[in-house]
């Protein structure tokens, strides 16, 4: 049913949708109303899971660790400075092959403290195993619950996944967002089914240590389960797409990429805006599109490459920095290496940190930049700040 | 053996490492001397000294380390360590 | 073969060979049974019994961080209760785990009131990364982190009351107990398990090499703790102490002089300032829980 509601809100109601057992989350900014919405649910009888309020990121994660291991369908949801205090059991998780979904509403990591929007915090987590979507509107972000308990959950997967969402631009407005009903997404994701649990008619030991006889391989299987990820990604995807009529079939989406000499790259909420600038620059005359990243774990290097095919350049809109690397962002070093062969030059213009606003002339500008060859850097920086 | 998903193991399979072998002394037991008290069988930490069907204790070599435990603590002196020929 | 099938915690383990907290790992897992989900923290006892794929435990046995086991027995009480599930959830952790890194997941553990039983086996130290202090190291102990010096006597701090902190959150059950006790070890742990909520037990469980003295010794010095007034065995139920073990208290200078971590207080001859200054802390035990039948002449 179409709602107007807050992006929050449409994710608390996703994943009330998806019926997890334990819930466990740490309040943070642009995070909160997401676990506040989900703590009402519990308190009022609509969501029938255990809510456990933590005393800290840490042990929110842990202690979904723990409720996944026993056999329990788990949510979390944080951001930025939670994230980074989670980090050691984020790693844990996958590592422990725990089929955790948790919503990142993206934040700037600090110093200096920033409550505001960039994507800087999950992207620092892009080695951990942990899959990573990210949605462009508040439709998306709810959409991607689904699809990631149903694709982590599958017995030859087994990873857990981030679902990103931009804070505060996409967490705190409202937007028309159709939510499907109880049946339809029951008829969809099916109860969890743990491969194996901690379990006293079964009794197995969880979380051993290996030794360098064993530890390469299971880092090994991490990988491989994650090159699995794509094609099960595809297909609940386009399992969605049958079901309710929106089409996630694709780890990318192109928009208006069809003859593009010049493509933008972006993930996130920025894709909005980046498709009305490109419409204003094709009205003039030139020939821009957008390639949209869902999906940056796994990494769709084949569909990349793909789209970008026969374009001249390719701009990558950063909301992050790869700070000591020669290629200044995250993305761009992946999309670089996407299309290494065809020698498309491929640049990263980082902007929009902490929150700053990305304006249709930015866009513009970095498209111009792109063709003019101009390499890495910031754009929309206040240079009197400088020296 | 294919690996376990997520370095999961199955249970008490430490018994394929027979830990007998780091034993310098082994426990010699002395049935005339034993009152069957069971202070030896409670307390080996490798948990390898089981009771016979007497109730004698009864010493699982593969994994008993020769700590000396036993034998400090058994109130009859009915366990002598004695140094193993290698 | 026996195959030890009442045993939850089997042979093949890695431990040094009469060591404590091995001894520890065979009676917890004794008293609870079968029915138990065990929570480990990194840690020797962790490192010794489960290099994969030979882990010597035999109820379902799960391990994360150094840090999170309060936290991750959180979540599976919470996973089995949601489940309908019976099993009893125990925690069992280093006193580093404890004392220090881990206190944080403790503390929220204790205040959200699960019902998981927190087991601490103290060996006094860091005992996996190479006999480092913890909070829980005593007074003038030499650890490779407090080294006793020219200038030092080792560790300067006391031990941690963590027990006491633990009561403070109002947990119905705190009791510490030691090896060198089988059967209170055992009979404690069978009650934390059967109190609903979150109930605490510490171990004393020497560590012969930690502590330096033979492996045979293990079982003795518990008891040599104990009849110094060191190491106190009680119960403090609902925030009262119900029952500690009445000792014929001797005085600490043998206990120390058995282990080489103290071996700088006697060499090249006794220092009896820093002595007496052990000898008031157990002097201080005895009065604070009562345990002296006869007081020391
Ligand atoms: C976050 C983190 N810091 C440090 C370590 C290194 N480390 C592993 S075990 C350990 C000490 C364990 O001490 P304790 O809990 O007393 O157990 P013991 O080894 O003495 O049995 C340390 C410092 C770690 N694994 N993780
Ligand atoms: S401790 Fe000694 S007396 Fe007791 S059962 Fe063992 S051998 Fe016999
Ligand atoms: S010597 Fe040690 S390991 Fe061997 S049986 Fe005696 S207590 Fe057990
Ligand atoms: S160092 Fe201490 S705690 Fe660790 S295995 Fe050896 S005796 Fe046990
Ligand atoms: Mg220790």
């Amino acid at each position: 049913m179409l709602q107007i509601t807050e992006g929050s809100h449409a994710v608390a109601e996703a994943v009330r949708l998806c019926r997890p057992q334990v819930v466990s989350a740490y309040p943070i900014t642009p995070q909160t109303h997401i676990v506040e919405r989900l703590a009402e649910m519990v308190a009022d009888g609509d969501l029938d899971g255990e809510y456990i309020c933590v005393e800290s990121e840490f042990s929110a994660l842990s202690s979904c660790l723990g409720a996944s291991a026993a056999g329990s369908r788990v949510y979390s949801a944080t951001t930025s400075q939670g994230l980074a205090f989670m980090a050691e059991v984020v790693f844990n998780v996958a590592g422990m092959r725990q089929p955790i979904i948790m919503t990142i509403a993206n934040r700037a990591m600090g110093a200096p403290l920033n409550i505001w929007n960039d994507q800087q915090d999950s992207l620092f987590l892009r080695d951990s195993g942990w899959m990573q979507f990210y949605a462009e509107d508040a439709q998306e972000a709810t959409d991607l619950h689904f699809i990631a308990y149903k694709v982590a959950e599958k017995h030859d997967i087994l990873l857990p996944a981030f679902v990103c969402f931009d804070g505060f631009i996409l967490s705190h407005t409202f937007e028309p967002v159709d939510i499907p009903t109880q049946e339809e997404i029951d008829a969809y994701l099916p109860a969890f089914n743990p491969l194996q649990r901690l379990d006293a008619k079964k009794p197995m030991s969880f979380g051993m240590y290996a030794t360098p006889d064993y530890y390469q391989e299971f880092r090994y299987e991490i990988n491989a389960a994650m090159v699995r990820a794509k094609k099960a990604i595809r297909e609940a995807g386009g399992e969605f797409a049958e079901k309710f009529g929106r089409d996630y079939s694709g780890l990318v989406e192109g928009y208006r990429l069809e003859d593009a000499d010049t493509a933008i790259v972006a993930m996130g909420s920025v894709c909005g805006t980046i498709k009305d600038a490109v419409d204003e620059m094709r009205d003039a005359g030139e020939k821009v599109g957008l390639l949209k990243i869902r999906c940056f774990r796994p990494f769709p290097a084949d569909e990349v490459k793909e789209a970008l095919r026969g374009v001249s350049n390719v701009a990558v809109l950063e909301k992050n920095i790869n700070i000591g690397s020669r290629m200044l962002g995250a993305v761009g070093l992946e999309v670089k290496d996407a299309v290494y062969k065809s020698g498309t030059p491929v640049y990263s213009y980082v902007g929009g940190l902490g929150g700053r606003d990305i304006r249709k002339k930015d866009i513009k500008m970095i498209t111009e930049w792109a063709k003019q060859g101009r390499n890495d850097c910031f754009f929309g920086l206040r240079e009197e700040l400088l020296e | 053996m294919a690996l376990n998903v997520g370095c999961a193991g199955a249970p008490g399979r430490a018994r394929d490492n027979k830990t007998g072998s780091w034993r310098v002394f082994k426990p010699v037991f002395d049935n005339e001397k034993c009152n069957k008290c069971g202070t030896c069988m409670l307390i080996c930490p490798e948990v390898s000294i089981d009771e016979d069907a007497e109730g004698y204790p009864k010493v699982n070599y593969d994994y008993c380390k020769g700590c000396g435990l036993c034998a400090e603590e058994c109130p009859k002196d009915a366990i002598s360590m004695i140094q193993e020929e290698k | 073969m026996s195959e030890n099938t009442c045993e939850f915690f089997d042979s093949g383990h890695r431990a040094c060979g009469g060591c404590g907290p091995a001894l520890a790992a065979k009676l917890i897992t004794r008293a609870a049974g079968e029915d138990t989900i065990i929570v480990a923290s990194t840690g020797c006892m962790e490192v010794f019994s489960t290099p994969y794929p030979e882990t010597a435990w035999k109820t379902p046995w799960i391990h994360s961080l150094f840090q999170n086991a309060a936290a991750v027995a959180s979540g599976v009480e919470a996973s089995i209760k949601r489940q309908g599930r019976s099993e009893k959830v125990v925690v069992i952790a280093g006193d580093g785990a404890t004392f220090d890194i881990g206190i944080l997941c403790i503390s929220g553990m204790f205040e959200r009131g699960h019902d998981v039983t927190y087991i601490c086996y103290d060996n006094e130290a860091y005992m996996n990364t190479g006999i480092q202090r913890s909070g829980a190291t005593p007074f003038d102990a030499s650890t490779t982190t407090t080294p006793a010096g020219k200038l030092s006597t080792g560790n300067q701090r006391p031990k941690k009351d963590i027990p006491a902190i633990l009561v403070a959150h109002g947990s119905p059950y705190v009791a510490t107990t030691s090896v060198a006790t089988p059967k209170d070890l055992m009979d404690k742990v069978k009650r934390a398990i059967n109190t609903p909520g979150p109930c605490y037990i510490q171990v004393h469980a020497p560590c012969c090499t930690g502590w330096g003295f033979d492996g045979c010794k293990t079982m003795e010095m518990g008891k040599m703790a104990l009849n110094s007034g060191l190491w106190v065995n009680y119960e403090i139920v609902d925030g009262e102490l119900a029952k500690a073990r009445k000792v014929k208290r001797v005085p600490v200078d043998d206990y120390l002089k058995a282990q080489k971590r103290f071996r700088h207080l006697f060499k090249p001859e006794p220092n009896s300032d820093e002595i007496a200054k052990i000898q008031a802390i157990a002097d201080k035990n005895a009065e604070k829980y009562g345990i002296d039948i006869k007081p020391v002449k």
